[in-house]
């Protein structure tokens, strides 16, 4: 039971019909790791992470969760899972505890120890105040931190989050990282898909990036900024007419660069402030010199242009 | 395909309906009143006795057991679909080690339980009016039982077939309402002409009205017991009909 892998898939597939949602797909994710998905809307991020929680059947593949497979021991891996799905399905007809403490009776938790775990972990995503609140009283981020407690409730060895934070004010999304990060130190294996390249950052120590039902890429944060922009972008904003004979002189001299509408992308592999000497054209319009980020190989990958 | 945590889901429904308790009671109570003494009393005056029946005798069986199947059939169809539909609470359950079968399984078990147990006033109701005279009537629960199973099995195979609350509209006005007028529940079958009488035994309520009435009117023949038992697999039949629709609806 204790393979290394929480979670590992090979060739794994889905399709709805004739749309290939997940195209063949192969990672493996460690115990106590928290690993992220990454893509666009559509890129089958949500697909695969019903697949890995049991609720939708393989269209091909393989795919095990702690050692067992999804396709024959469906139960006993929900057993052991903890479920945050991208839409809140919260149960509006009870109050916050009752959310909870119902909830545990699924797992056939005794009634005694799902109150006492239900306290608990109101106390932990400081929901305490809310108790015997109804669940439409509750914010955006009050129900998101409650669908975490709820996704506790069985002490889950895989979490699997499915954009947590998504339209969440900042404070509500710190909170939320911040008892993410405390969960993973207690050696909660996590599963993370999102939008957010900081969120991404901040928690994943691994993460792949997906786009039309296939893995781009893989690594963690910081070996994936250096691999694929280098240190640091430069970003110009002008006229195309402008940009466009800034960006041959910059392809002469092999600085690789991308062109999206109105602004001029210069990835620097090297910390190089010589570029601005080397182009003083460059110093006359609004440019900004910045730090390379996750968001810079997500857009690089999968494009700039809209998805949808 | 079932294991015992079909009755977890059974227990959540209990425990939300625990809150609208009184409130549903005082409907269930007023409802069967309403109609007692506006039919039976007051119509009635007007009617004579039917098979040797007053005809506020006559209709009591039938109140209670189109009680029974209004409240089965609506909490199948408009109560489960809100809970499938728009607040998603089988897909939050079906993540756990309870599957989508058996949320589905439990719903109707609990639509069945709920419409029994709320009809049961109405034997207040009836209690009150002394309409209650022969002992078979403590058999009564059982023809309740079988006639919520199946209404709520039929409202759940509409539930998989709905893509809206119109869905049931079109269920309740053309398929409910005429079965509550024409299924021998106000007026004998015999007064229909060939066609209408050979149409209402296909409906299913004419059977649960028939058996009621011959407890109500102090008999319980072999006849009887078989149709209940037929209403039993008829209602477990559409039943796991309307599971597996479900299943391969919500399971994508």
């Amino acid at each position: 039971m204790n393979s290394p892998a929480a979670i590992v898939a090979s060739d794994l597939r889905k399709n709805f019909n004739s749309f290939e949602a997940v195209k063949g797909i192969n990672f493996q994710i460690r115990r106590g790791e928290c690993f992220g998905f990454l893509g666009p809307n559509g890129a089958g991020k949500t697909s695969t992470m019903r697949m890995i929680y049991c609720f939708s059947p393989l269209s091909g593949g393989f795919l095990s969760v702690l050692g067992m497979e999804v396709t024959r021991e469906a139960r006993q891996i929900k057993a052991r899972l903890g479920v945050v799905s991208q839409e809140d399905n919260l149960d509006p007809d009870l109050t916050v505890r009752q959310n909870l403490s119902l909830y545990a009776t699924y797992f056939d938790i005794p009634r005694a120890e799902a109150k006492r775990r239900a306290d608990e972990l109101l106390g932990f995503l400081s929901l305490q105040e809310k108790k015997d609140q109804k669940i439409d009283k509750l914010s955006g981020g009050m129900k998101r931190r409650l669908m975490i407690a709820r996704a506790l409730i069985n002490k889950p060895e895989v979490l699997i989050l499915d954009e947590p934070t998504t339209g969440l004010d900042p404070q509500a999304r710190h909170l939320i990282w911040d008892k993410l990060r405390a969960l993973k130190a207690s050696g909660v294996t996590m599963v993370l898909t999102t939008h957010y390249m900081e969120e991404a950052q901040r928690l994943c120590d691994r993460l792949v990036i997906m786009d039309h039902g296939r893995i781009l890429t893989e690594g963690s944060p910081s070996e994936l900024v250096k691999k694929y922009v280098g240190r640091e972008v430069l970003e110009i904003r002008a006229p195309r007419s402008v940009l466009l004979p800034i960006k041959a002189r910059l392809e002469e001299k092999h600085y690789e660069n991308e062109l999206m509408r109105e602004t001029l992308y210069v990835l620097l592999q090297h910390q190089d402030a010589n570029i601005l000497e080397e182009f003083p054209e460059i110093q006359g319009l609004d440019f900004h010199l910045r730090p390379a980020s996750l968001e810079d190989v997500f857009l690089k990958l999968a494009g700039r242009e809209l998805k949808e | 395909m079932f294991t015992h945590r079909l009755f977890k889901v059974w227990r959540r429904d209990f425990l939300v309906w625990q809150k609208y308790f009184a409130v549903s009671l005082v409907a269930n109570f007023a409802e069967p009143f309403l109609y007692l003494i506006a039919m039976g009393y007051g119509l009635g005056r007007f009617v004579p006795s039917i098979d040797g029946m007053s005809y506020a005798q006559f209709i009591a069986p039938a109140i209670l057991i189109t009680t029974v199947m209004n409240s089965a059939s609506f909490e199948t169809t408009f109560s489960s679909y809100t809970r499938m539909e728009v607040q998603k609470t089988f897909s939050g359950i079906a993540t756990t080690p309870v599957s989508m079968a058996e949320v589905v399984g439990g719903e109707v078990l609990w639509a069945a339980t709920k419409a029994v147990m709320t009809s049961c006033v109405i034997f207040l109701v009836l209690a009150f009016f002394h309409l209650i005279h022969s002992p078979w009537v403590a058999l009564m629960p059982l023809v309740m039982g079988a006639t919520g199973f199946l209404f709520a099995s039929l409202g759940m195979l509409m539930t998989s077939l709905a893509r809206s609350y119109d869905h049931f509209t079109y269920y309740f006005t053309l398929f409910i309402s005429p079965m509550f007028l024409f299924s021998g529940t106000f007026f004998p079958l015999e007064n229909l002409p060939g066609w209408a009488k050979t149409l209402a035994y296909f409906l299913p309520l004419t059977y649960a009205v028939k058996v009621a009435r011959h407890l109500f009117a102090g008999s319980f023949t072999l006849e009887d017991g078989l149709t209940l038992a037929g209403m039993f697999v008829v209602a477990i039949l559409l039943g796991l009909v309307a599971v597996r629709r479900l299943v391969k609806r919500l399971i994508v």
